[in-house]
Formats: structure tokens, sequence, C-alpha cells
């Protein structure tokens, strides 16, 4: 065009160009210093640090194993009960309901999502964790006490409270995912379903079928919340850097002993074992993205995918 | 026959039952919500009075309230919002009108990777490049840390929004002669204003939620404090602080804090959704 040689233009689009930068900036910045501050155990641990178990900073001991491991059960135990959920929600909202129920519902199920961490941890800790250590650990211990992971003391407080916690958490995200993957769906697929003696199951059977990387991309992104999410996890996780084979010990998560030590660590080498393990947490969460991104993409198209990640 | 009766039968009880259960889980999901938001009220309003709204923290068993701490999350919403909304519009714009090319899909792609980030990991952040150089937590640092979490969600909004205006409406005020930034400024943003401005307020009511990156950068303080170089208290801290405690007080303090909180946040997200109501 012309008129983009005019100083006015060469002035907005200038000034523009350095906002947009700026995310740029800032997300290298963030590597960058990120990488910076945890150099000195970066270069006295090497790689061990991931899998070293010992976590004692006043004998300046630092292994990230119990935190790696806390994150990857709880999140797990997250998607395991989140994921159904929300592929029964979404179904029952893009196939089933007339649109006066279905409305209503997506809306109440998107404000699941604006509410803030902080008052989900609020809530585990004066509503979850007494209804889990009076009411579902003993009906779990005696069905399934046979199980490790339903063995031990019944504190309220620990993995699987967290993982709950979690799920409902990402409910709200996976399931506007997968409806929007769903919509997507061209509708002369059920139809032709439909046509052919298909009952309204099976048509629903096979447009998650074809809705299947989608859904996978959902799936992902929901780990990718489940593994950044500080706060609720913080409160009702029992922070306690131990690996237990039971979900109703005390665990820690990589976002959850940042939110609770950061404050307090003034040695050099502390505060960099902790940022290391934000690094770690970081490029993580990176990589989920991009994933959940790219699976989403290839079944709803651009908007959609942007529209949630 | 008989066979492909019951065949036709079995069909049928697998989709009644299949289609029961996707019913109950959006039943389930909504009680949860419900139930959380009931608690939340039942818990919280027998705690709210004029001195819990202005009074600061007081020693345990001597009342007291959270009013440092409104104030503190208004002045950092304030600081974030004022840095946040137009570097994340400005960033916006350019994605929407120049972001086209292989720059455009690079910041894009950062931007989304930038909002998936873990709020604590921007607290980090922040806690090296301003915490560590001014030698104190500070309202600068916390206003910092949510502006950071503003900018990319509020450049993907305004992007989407800037879209939504039709073609011909830039198409006809260049043909007009208009230079292309005056038809970005005067035509195009202000058709987009108002998805703009819903995008905005979402964001806002998202950053006064946040807790983690809050921790660490503003910390905390018992008093009104008016000085963005001083720790700062907000409602999330405070409601960390008191749901941690051991005391009955503290805990009935964090859910009156609590309802106060999500009051705010449901309220502006419903008056958004009433507003957009007629777009989707």
């Amino acid at each position: 065009m012309a008129q983009s040689s005019t100083l006015g233009d060469k002035v907005y689009r200038t000034i523009l160009f350095v906002a947009a930068s700026s995310i740029l900036l800032i997300v290298a910045a963030i590597f960058y210093m990120m990488v910076q501050s945890s150099m000195p155990t970066l270069q006295r641990f090497g790689i061990g640090f991931l899998w070293a178990r010992e976590w004692n900073p006043s004998q300046e001991l630092f292994g990230a194993l119990p935190f790696i491991y806390g994150t990857v059960i709880s999140s797990l135990l997250a998607l395991l009960i989140a994921v159904p959920i929300s592929l029964g929600i979404a179904v029952f909202l893009v196939e089933q309901a007339p649109k006066k129920i279905a409305k209503p519902i997506a809306f109440m199920i998107e404000l699941l999502a604006a509410i803030p961490s902080v008052v989900y941890g609020l809530w585990g800790i004066f509503v979850l964790a007494p209804f889990i250590r009076e009411y579902l650990g003993p009906v779990l211990q005696d069905n399934l006490g046979f199980l490790p992971i339903f063995q031990g003391r019944l504190t309220g407080i620990g993995m699987l409270t967290g993982g709950i916690i979690l799920a409902i958490m990402i409910t709200p995200i996976v399931t506007a995912v997968v409806r929007d993957v769903l919509e997507a769906v061209p509708n002369t697929q059920r139809e032709a379903a439909l046509a052919l003696g298909a009952t309204k199951w099976e048509t629903t059977m096979i447009v998650l079928g074809n809705a299947a990387s989608g859904i996978a991309g959902a799936v992902v992104l929901g780990l990718g919340r489940a593994v950044g999410e500080t706060m609720a996890v913080t409160m009702v996780i029992g922070n306690s850097p131990q690996i237990s084979a039971s979900l109703f010990e005390p665990a820690y998560t990589i976002a959850s002993v940042l939110a609770a030590n950061f404050a307090d660590a003034t040695d050099e080498i502390y505060l960099s074992a902790l940022i290391e393990m934000a690094l770690v947490l970081f490029l993580v969460t990176v990589v989920i993205n991009g994933l959940a991104k790219l699976l989403i993409m290839s079944v709803a198209g651009r908007a959609n995918a942007s529209k949630h990640t | 026959m008989t066979e492909a009766a019951t065949g036709h039968n079995k069909r049928r009880i697998i989709n009644l039952v299949m289609t029961s259960l996707t019913a109950i889980c959006a039943v389930f999901a909504t009680s949860v919500l419900l139930i959380i938001i009931g608690f939340i009220a039942y818990q919280g309003i027998s705690s709210i009075s004029w001195e819990f709204l202005t009074d600061t923290p007081k020693p345990v068993g001597e009342g007291g309230g959270i009013g440092n701490a409104i104030v503190g999350s208004a002045m950092m919403t304030l600081l974030a919002a004022a840095i946040g909304l137009p570097v994340g519009i400005a960033a916006g714009v350019y994605l929407a009108e120049f972001g086209k090319n292989w720059y455009g899909n690079t910041i894009r792609f950062i931007a989304d990777t930038l909002i998936g980030v873990p709020s604590i990991i921007i607290g980090i952040f922040i806690y090296t490049v301003v915490v560590m150089p001014m030698g104190r937590q500070s309202g600068l640092a916390g206003g910092l840390a949510l502006a950071i979490i503003m900018i990319p969600i509020v450049a993907r909004t305004t992007e989407e929004m800037i879209n939504l205006v039709p073609n011909s409406m830039r198409e006809g005020a260049l043909a007009l002669g208009a230079p292309q930034w005056r038809v970005s400024w005067n035509i195009v943003l202000p058709a987009a204003m108002s998805g703009i401005a819903t995008g905005a307020m979402l964001a806002i009511a998202r950053i006064t939620g946040e807790t983690a990156p809050l921790l660490f950068t503003a910390l905390n303080s018992r008093f009104y404090n008016f000085y963005y170089d001083q720790p700062m208290s907000s409602l999330t801290v405070q409601i960390y602080n008191f749901a941690t405690g051991p005391f009955e007080v503290e805990h009935a303090m964090a859910w009156a804090a609590t309802l106060l909180l999500v009051g705010f946040i449901l309220f502006i997200n419903i008056i958004v959704r009433y507003l957009t109501r007629k777009k989707y």
C-alpha cells in the first residue's frame, strides 16, 4: 500500500511493533533469567538434580525427584477424574441437550474456571479434606484397602485431595475445548450415521472418533494446567517431600514447593535450586501447551486453538 | 428375528444408559459450582461488616479487617492495567493489522505460550529482575507481575475482536484516502472497542484472583500502604494467610474475604456475558 510510506504510518507501526515484540522479549527474559539464576545448582549437581531423592536445604541436599513425582502423580490423578467427566459434559452439551438447557449449563461450567485458585484451596482445606477424611477415605479403605494406594493414615490432606481439587479446576477448560472440537465436526457425519440406523450414542461414538486428535489436545491442555496449578494444590497436598505409594499421604509438587518456600529461601544455593525447578516447570508447560495447540488445531482450526491456549 | 430384536434392545439400552451418564456429568459439574458458591456465601456473609471492610488486621481475637488488602489489590490491579492494557491492546492491533507474516505468527505463538506459563513462574521472574535489585518486596513488583500476566491475554482477545471488524470498513476508509494509521485508530479500533473492553474486564477479573505471583513479589503488609515501593497487601495473599493459619477467627475472615473476591469476579463475568450475549 502506498500510504505506508507516510510518517504517521511509520510511527504508528513502530509503536505497535514494539508492543508486540515486548511479548517476545518477556519470554526470552524469563528464560534467560531463570537459566542465569539456576547456574549455581546446575553447576554443582548437574543433571542428577532431577532424580536425586534427598531434599534438605539446611544440609544443602537438593533433589527434585519428590517434587517431580508429586507433580506427575497429582496431575495424572486429576486427568483420570476430570477427562471422563469433561467428555460426558461436552457430549451432553453438543450432542444431546436442547439449546435452552445447554447454554446456561455451559455458562455455569465456564464460571468454574473463573474462580481463583486460592478459593479452591480454601474450599479444599475446609470442605473437601474433611469430606475425604470422614467419608470417602474410609469407604475406599474398607472396600479397596488391600491396594497399597489406599493404605495409610487418613488426614484428609494429601495426594488424593490435591488430585481431586486439580480435577475440579481443569474440568471447565477440558470441557470447553472438547465442546469446540465436537462443534467443529461437520453435521453431515451425524446425519449419515443416523440415516443408516445408528442410535444417538452410536452416532456420538463416531463423532468422538473423528474428533479424537482434538480431544487428545484437550486432555494435554488439561495436563498443562494441572502441572502448573499452584495455590490450591499448595493448600491441600500436605507439602512434604516424600515419595509414597499411598494416595492418602502428603506430597509436594514443583509449583507448591515454589509457593511455600520461595519467600524464605535466603541462601544463594537454596534459591538456585528452587529456580532450577521453576525452569523445569517452565519448559515442561511450554512443551505441553505447544503440543496441545497442535493437536487441537488439527481438528478445530486456528481460531478455536487460539481461544483456549 | 428374535436375535435381531434382542440386539436392537441392547443397543437401545446402551443408548439410554450412556445419554443418562453424560447428563449426570453435566449435573454433577454444575452442582459442584453451586456447592462451592453456596458454601462461600454461607460461611462468609456473617463476618462482613463495616469494620471488616475498612480496618486493618489486628492480633487474633481483637477483630480487625481487610481494608488494607482491598486497597492493595486495587492499587496493584490498577498498575497492572495501566501497563498491561495499552501494551496488550497495541500488540493485539499489530497482530491483527500487520501480523499475517512469519513475525506475527511467531509473536502469536509466543503469546499463547506465555498465557500457558504458570503464574508463579512470572512471580519468580519478577523476583529476579525487580525484587532482588530493589532489595525488598513491593507493590510495584506485584503490579508488574500482574501486568505480564495480562499482556498476552489482552493482546489475543484484542486481535480476535479486531478480526471481527469487516474488511469493507477498512477498504472504504482507505479508498477515501485516509492513511493506514488513521483507518486503524479512528475506524477499526472504535468498531472493535466494546469487544476489547469486555476482554479487558475479564483480564482484570482474572488478575484480581491471582495469588502465586504476589506471594514473594508484593509480599504482604499489616498496614494501609499507599506507596508502590513498599510491600503491599492483597486480598488473595490475605486469604491464603488466613486460611493456612491455625485460628478459627482467621478462617472466618478468610471466608468473608473470599466472598468479596468471588463476588467481584463473578459479577464481572456475568456482566460481560450479559453485554456480549447477542454476539454468541
